[in-house]
């Protein structure tokens, strides 16, 4: 399943156990966030509770983009499950640690770390 | 906000007028990174400066309701880039919202605590019905 619009591309696809990684490109910001809010709801509504968010193609995210990662950490928790993050780009996760969005998402260096984290 | 400024000879500015519209902030951010890029602040410090004026102008879509664009002023000195950000809407104060703690997954006040804490200087000035005025300083590290 994939999802394109001005400078975002939503890639999901399911990995092992009941885990769904969300592969992001591009910038979110006021206009593209709402497709990712979209992509991840959808997964919610199917039942998917377990996301890995990866933010290694992702050049710029601003305070609507961490709104929409926070909304669907929200949502998943409700049903026991839960939202790890992969990012390295030193920017992106300057942004975290300012806000101190570190407490509360799990951020990881590679997919497969982050998703063994959620088994 | 009316600080006199220094002899206008000294101060290169660049005005920016975009509807008050998601799809154009994008555009807002990478112009003015343009203009920082002149000053020679470095990569990260222009990454903060695009990131602040683009939360100050998704602040205005989200908050500014009625307001048809969204003025950008860049006042570039030799020493500091000041950008002002003004709408026409009705606003929500800054010291409204409620600051945040390390933990917090609140969603709201993340723009405006993230202005304060990549620009040096922020000021804000709301009159009724009249808009909103951001202006915030990011200076030139020595």
């Amino acid at each position: 399943m994939e999802r394109t619009t001005l400078d975002i591309k939503v890639n999901v696809r399911e990995a092992q156990g009941d885990c769904y990684i969300v592969e992001l490109s591009g910038e979110i910001d006021v206009y593209t966030s709402p497709k990712v809010k979209d992509a991840i709801g959808d997964l919610i509504d199917r039942g998917v509770y377990n996301l890995v968010i990866d933010l290694e193609k992702v050049r710029y995210i601003d305070s609507t983009g961490l709104g929409v990662l926070i909304g669907g950490l929200k949502r998943v928790r409700e049903h026991g499950g839960s939202v790890n993050l992969v990012c390295t780009n030193p920017q992106i996760r300057k942004i975290f640690d300012i806000t101190g969005l570190v407490k509360i998402f799990g951020i990881f260096e590679s997919e497969d770390a982050a998703t063994k984290a959620l088994a | 906000m009316n600080q006199p400024l220094p002899n206008t000879d000294d101060i290169d500015v660049v005005d920016l007028r975009i509807p008050c519209k998601a799809e154009w902030v994008a555009l807002a951010r990478l112009s003015v990174a343009a203009v920082a890029s002149r000053l020679n602040f470095s990569i990260d410090e222009i990454e903060d400066i695009k990131l602040a004026v683009a939360e100050a102008c998704t602040n205005a879509i989200q908050h500014a309701h009625g307001s048809p664009f969204i003025e950008i002023k860049c006042e570039a000195t030799g020493g500091e880039l000041r950008l002002s950000v003004r709408d026409y809407g009705r606003g929500t104060r800054p010291e409204n919202i409620r600051s945040r703690e390390p933990d917090d997954d609140r969603v709201g006040g993340l723009g405006i605590f993230l202005i304060r804490s990549l620009m040096d200087d922020v000021e804000y000035d709301v009159q009724p019905d009249q808009g909103t005025l951001l202006v915030m300083v990011k200076r030139l590290t020595v």
